[in-house]
């Protein structure tokens, strides 16, 4: 079951993710195109390390 | 949609008869050239045939050609070149054992193509939320997808039909909503990637008679990737594939570097007279998803594998929820 609760787990973080990254990087425009890609991209890469670091704390919580 | 319909159904046709008509006489040929590998989970180590891969790789490419002779779209055959790489990638380690960073860093190349070609969508859907439009990020997006696609499903090939029973439903699970979704041509390809993993389960199911290889797997992995980036659900197809991710999440997490399943050298798990399945309870060993099935209790090969398939099904569920969620 243990599992089965990660794997909820790691859907419901994925859900919210999807929000944050439309919500945060949708609307994100600075003008020039390579600097909104770059600063996209660094947006992107910020939201995947805090999902990877409440994934690694989830872990912690249900295996202990 | 009927003629569609009808080319998407002959193409499933061909790569289902490819897969199942070539897989047998590869098997003979592997025999007789000694490329058989030992079953480590049945008893007296039964020697079984290694790599499947280039019969994986003929039926889906002959269905992938069925399918652009049908509806003339350039986008499907895309997908060729990336996938063809993957299985010589793949090839390759299977005839020789390769550093861990060989594999993701040419599934980076591999992926070059599908950009090239540039039959993509730059929005990237997610459900209830909507979609967000990265047009350069989408590029990295592609050329991650790919190593993490081929590895992850890589990394659940650990027994007997694990792999192709694994593709079976995850993508029966995206195809369902690529049909929601009326993307009928990734539909088309989703089906011959079923079709291609159905008639190699027939082989590959308990006792396995060939095993798909790393040249197997990469051509799965990374046929499913190209559907999820043609198809433009690529959230739908990574949460279908969370039992797997959370398998290399687990490794990754325990392991802490990118390194070949082989080159570990405690094992996770154990197995007994009877070839009952145990864990080692070596906390020096890595975390693997078959590790924390046999911390409720041992199990044979079968349980496992079962245990893995269910777990499976269960992605499969949210996956399909997270498609109608993206149709709100």
């Amino acid at each position: 079951m243990r599992i089965y609760a990660f794997l909820g787990g790691m859907w419901g973080l994925i859900i919210i993710g999807g929000g944050l990254a439309v919500t945060v990087l949708g609307p994100l425009d600075l003008g020039a195109y390579s600097i909104n890609a770059v600063v996209k991209g660094g947006v992107a890469i910020l939201l995947v390390i805090l999902w990877v670091f409440i994934l690694v704390r989830l872990t912690r919580y249900i295996f202990k | 949609m009927t003629a569609d319909f009808l080319t998407i159904i002959v193409g499933g046709c061909i790569s289902f008869g490819i897969v199942y008509g070539i897989t047998p006489p590869l098997i003979s040929i592997l025999n007789k050239k000694n490329m058989h590998v030992p079953d480590v989970n049945k008893k007296d180590n039964i020697m079984v045939a290694r790599p499947g891969g280039p019969a994986i790789l003929a039926g889906i490419v002959g269905g992938i050609i069925a399918l652009y002779l049908g509806t003339g779209q350039l986008a499907v055959l895309a997908t060729v070149p990336t996938i063809v790489m993957a299985c010589i990638i793949g090839y390759v380690d299977d005839l020789k054992v390769m550093p861990g960073w060989f594999k993701p860093a040419l599934l980076v190349v591999a992926a070059i193509p599908l950009v090239l070609f540039g039959q993509y969508s730059t929005d990237l859907e997610f459900p209830l939320f909507g979609t967000v439009n990265i047009p350069i990020l989408y590029i990295g997006v592609i050329l991650v997808m790919m190593p993490i696609m081929g590895n992850t499903v890589n990394s659940i090939d650990v027994m007997n039909g694990v792999a192709s029973g694994y593709m079976i439903i995850a993508g029966v699970a995206v195809a369902i909503i690529l049909a929601l979704l009326g993307r009928w041509e990734a539909f088309g390809l989703c089906i011959i990637l079923v079709a291609a993993s159905l008639a190699f389960y027939k082989y590959h199911r308990m006792p396995s008679r060939i095993f798909p290889g790393d040249s197997g797997v990469l051509v799965l992995g990374v046929t499913y990737g190209c559907v999820a980036i043609y198809g433009g659900v690529e959230v739908v197809a990574a949460v279908a594939l969370l039992p797997a991710i959370a398998n290399s999440f687990f490794f990754l997490y325990s392991v802490r570097r990118i390194v070949e399943h082989r080159q570990i050298k405690r094992s996770p798990v154990y197995r007994d007279d009877d070839m009952i399945l145990h864990d080692t309870g070596d906390p020096q060993a890595p975390i693997t998803l078959v590790r924390l099935i046999l911390r409720q209790g041992p199990l044979s090969e079968g349980g496992v594998v079962r245990q893995i398939l269910k777990l499976s099904v269960f992605a499969a569920i949210l996956a399909i929820i997270s498609g109608i969620m993206m149709m709100i």
